[in-house]
């Protein structure tokens, strides 16, 4: 379905859904469709951070119960009229959200079951401020005195509207960032985040950005949940049931589409109700039980993964254009310009890097000249991988300098080290596992140093598909690809970046013969078009061919630089390759 | 808030300690198969629950002593924890899944207890409940004191296992590179049975100390995950000693917040200790 599909049929369902308290059904289907739509807001929000970025949180009760208790003590106690309450509520959800994302999401470390954990922990501090002070002191708030708003026939049909609004707002909140620049940055994210901040994707901003989102979403869904129950407490409010229901609906749906959370929602919220309101109360509940024991063996990726893949392609479809000839990779020097005498376009002065204790980097100065192809060598563990990581912004120097077109790039975030104009591909392939080969190399154009719109970064992709010759395989998953091709692709995500500098890291490192040659010639390819490229290598008869002029590097140290020839003749470089001479 | 005297303070702790042996005896299964085969069992709560109500039945309706039921209970369930060890490597359940799987076991084994013991608190009225030590001024119950030398003596049994014994050794193995492990001729399949049909065992092991000394309900499985999570990850998943001394670092400065402030306050202690220790400890975690 086309997206402007999409939301047509979100508007007219929810527009029929609308009128369902016209039909003057008993209340009770007011009440189970209300339930539906509370769920679906929570897992859908939910997924907003968890399923797209895979940040996992245990923690969304906290922020539905913070929702929950904000309009309650305003409600109840400060007279505020109950609908002025629900933007509160997810105003102080979203921004209790940015003050945990603030701390936790600085943290490298804090991933996975940490952060899930650490989310769970924020939920009983929560719960235990608010029931230690006045906000509810322990017996819990009772809102049976607050007047409420009559939508429609009755009472009951007012929270039936506002769970349905919230939840419509909700759904099309989810469909939009998912094709948004956040959504697909979340995606990467959850792939690999180290390779999605080199790309240019500010992970720590969007990282919060969908927390704070995913919360506030979370906190009206509570402040209308408040009244609908109109007596809450902090056992109910922030018991192990919310968190533990939304990852379930999440997961049963399938957490890469914007529609499985809701379907989950559905899916569960029904059997809950069908088993648990009759007289087979306990019994229904072990049928949940086993239908999602048999749910997740069955189907890992959730009732909607298998959409998930024909969804990605349908996004497209406008990609029937012949790609153009290779534009240059950025306006740097001609291409023949005398290269001794091109200025610098990367300076690197007295860099040092050191990892508990062992001297990766000392006092590394060099320089890369516009337009020039720089071998950098040196024996295994001689810090090459590392000052790439330095440069590229992957760790901060202990210090030292770098200068890149006259900016001070040392120490600032990886992706605005790639937004200057620095791209990097990585010895071992780390592409983005769930996307396709084309979605990543559409993502690195999007974010990178061009930061495209998402037409554009398709047009480019496609073109450095063709370059790369891996346009017959661009709806494949990365898996597909053999070791040469996904080497190919990291030079293709590098180059749809259109870096005015590329660091090649070992790209030709495990091919063969002939795939080297292939490979040896694209590089070719790319300087002529006038990018800057600084080639980290072992395969010397490529270096040879290639390089301009060759640093090398033993234990963390430039101990030669100069022209190919000459520097591979020096002592000491023979030295560090082979060890020093017997007579010596 | 006023201090408490030092008979009181030491009162505390004491139950702190005893009430930490049991955090870290339920921790122990969780650990070990989270950091060994990268299952998150949820489940195991509800079989430590199933266990203490076995206990409770055999001891009340069979008349069996408490302590002697766990000779009955250890092996089936054993027999459990392979069983479901089976099932995740027969369908590679996800560490993410493993969560969900596992959280429909717990469901199910909750609906069992239910059917047979009904929603109602029962207590286990046993020869041990009633009897206290006097230490100087401080009085040990029984039923504590039993859970204390049944958490140490589990932890160290495991500690020792993985650490001193070449099926242990090879478990780590294992646990860190499957392949590898393998290759060096590791059996990573009955390995994982025996983690998974040990790590139930002791979950029956918790429920016959649950048994002892507290009140049980269905319900109660839910109130436990939360305390025994931040345990466990606090002690390092698949290190045996971790969520012992976790538990005791956890449940000594709950029990002297209790004393100092309000019981209400305690989860803010411990809560904010880990988030804490979470953000700020270096390295591995």
């Amino acid at each position: 379905m086309s997206p402007r599909g999409v939301v047509i049929s979100l508007v007219v369902v929810t527009a029929a859904l609308a009128a369902v308290p016209l039909l003057g059904l008993p209340a009770f289907y007011e009440s189970f469709l209300y339930l539906v739509f509370h769920w679906i807001v929570l897992a859908t929000s939910w997924n907003i951070l968890s399923g797209y970025s895979g940040y996992i949180s245990f923690g969304h009760g906290a922020f539905f119960g913070a929702g929950v208790y904000t309009t309650a003590t305003l409600a109840a106690r400060y007279e505020v009229p109950f609908l002025w309450t629900l933007p509160v509520a997810g105003a102080i959800a979203a921004v209790l959200a940015l003050c945990v994302g603030l701390v936790v999401f600085r943290v490298r470390r804090v991933r996975g079951e940490l952060f899930a954990l650490l989310t769970l922990a924020v939920t009983f501090v929560l719960a235990t401020i608010i029931l230690n002070t006045p906000i509810d002191g322990g017996p819990g708030v009772y809102l049976s005195a607050v007047p409420i708003p009559k939508f429609g026939p009755s009472v009951s049909s007012t929270f039936y509207l506002l769970a349905l609004a919230l939840a419509f707002a909700t759904l099309l909140i989810a469909f939009v960032v998912r094709r948004a620049r956040l959504g697909r940055g979340l995606f990467a994210i959850h792939d690999d985040e180290d390779v999605a901040e080199v790309m240019g994707v500010p992970t720590y901003r969007f990282k919060l950005a969908a927390f704070a989102l995913s919360c506030a979403l979370a906190g009206i869904a509570g402040g209308i949940h408040a009244l609908f129950v109109s007596y809450v407490t902090v056992g109910e409010t922030f018991s192990i049931t919310v968190p533990l229901t939304v990852v379930l609906m999440s997961i049963l749906g399938g957490t890469r589409h914007w529609a499985g959370p809701a379907i989950g929602a559905t899916v569960i919220t029904a059997l809950m109700y069908a088993f648990t309101a009759g007289d087979y109360a306990i019994a229904g509940k072990a049928v949940v039980g086993v239908v999602l024991i048999l749910v997740i063996l069955f189907m890992p990726q959730g009732l909607f993964g298998r959409w998930r893949r024909g969804d990605d392609a349908a996004a497209r479809g406008v990609e029937a254009v012949t790609p153009s000839q290779p534009q240059p990779v950025a306006e740097a020097a001609a291409p023949d310009a005398p290269r001794a005498r091109a200025p610098a376009l990367l300076e690197i002065r007295d860099l040092d890097k050191a990892f508990e204790g062992v001297q990766a980097l000392r006092r590394v100065t060099l320089d890369v000249r516009e337009g020039e192809v720089l071998g950098l060598l040196g024996p295994n563990g001689s810090g090459k991988s590392t000052l790439i990581n330095v440069v590229s912004g992957h760790y901060r120097p202990d210090a030292g300098g770098i200068v890149f077109r006259g900016r001070e790039i040392a120490g600032i975030p990886a992706h605005r080290i790639a937004r200057s104009g620095i791209a990097r591909t990585y010895q071992i392939p780390r592409p983005f596992r769930e996307l396709t080969v084309r979605d990543n190399v559409t993502l690195a154009a999007m974010f990178g140093g061009a930061t495209l719109s998402r037409p554009a970064a398709e047009r480019e992709a496609a073109r450095w598909l063709e370059f790369t010759q891996l346009d017959a395989k661009a709806d494949a998953l990365p898996d597909a690809l053999n070791l040469h091709q996904r080497k190919f692709l990291e030079l293709a995500r590098a180059l749809a970046m259109r870096p005015q500098l590329v660091l090649l890291d070992e790209v030709l490192s495990g091919l063969n013969p002939s795939e080297i040659d292939s490979a040896v010639l694209l590089i070719q390819d790319i300087r002529r078009q006038g990018a800057t490229i600084v080639l980290v290598e072992h395969v010397m008869r490529a270096v040879l061919a290639l390089a301009d002029r060759i640093v090398v590097l033993n234990h963390g140290e430039v101990i030669a630089a100069g022209a190919p020839a000459a520097v591979m003749r020096e002592p000491a470089v023979v030295t560090a390759y082979l060890g020093a001479p017997i007579h010596a | 808030m006023n201090l408490p005297g030092p008979t009181l303070l030491g009162q505390a702790v004491l139950s702190g300690i005893f009430i930490g042996a049991l955090y870290g005896l339920l921790g122990l299964g969780l650990s070990l198969t989270w950091g060994l085969l990268g299952q998150i069992n949820l489940a195991h709560f509800a079989l430590a629950f199933l266990g203490a109500y076995l206990t409770y039945h055999l001891a009340t309706v069979g008349g069996l002593d408490p302590l002697v039921t766990f000779v009955l209970i250890a092996p089936g369930f054993f027999a459990l924890g392979v069983a479901m060890q089976w099932l995740f490597a027969r369908f590679r359940v996800s560490p993410l899944n493993s969560l969900l799987v596992t959280f429909g076991f717990t469901v199910i084994i909750e609906t069992v207890i239910q059917a047979i013991w009904t929603a109602d608190f029962r207590r286990l009225d046993s020869g041990y409940g009633d009897v206290k030590f006097r230490v100087g001024t401080l009085f040990v119950p029984l039923p504590e004191l039993l859970t204390f030398c049944i958490a140490i003596a589990l932890s160290l049994g495991a500690w020792a296992l993985l650490r001193y014994t070449d099926i242990g050794r090879s478990m780590r193995a294992a646990a860190e590179d499957p392949p590898i492990a393998a290759a060096f001729g590791v059996d990573e399949r009955r390995l994982a049975y025996l983690v998974s049909g040990g790590a139930a065992a002791v979950a029956g092991a918790a429920g016959l100390c649950l048994a002892l000394s507290q009140t049980l309900a269905p319900s109660q499985i839910y109130a436990w995950i939360g305390v025994i999570f931040a345990v466990v990850m606090m002690g390092g998943p698949g290190r045996a000693l971790g969520p012992l001394a976790a538990g005791i670092v956890i449940g000594v400065s709950e029990a002297v917040t209790m004393a100092v402030t309000a019981p209400s306050w305690a989860p803010v202690v411990s809560f904010s200790l880990l988030i804490l220790l979470l953000i700020a400890r270096p390295g591995k975690a």
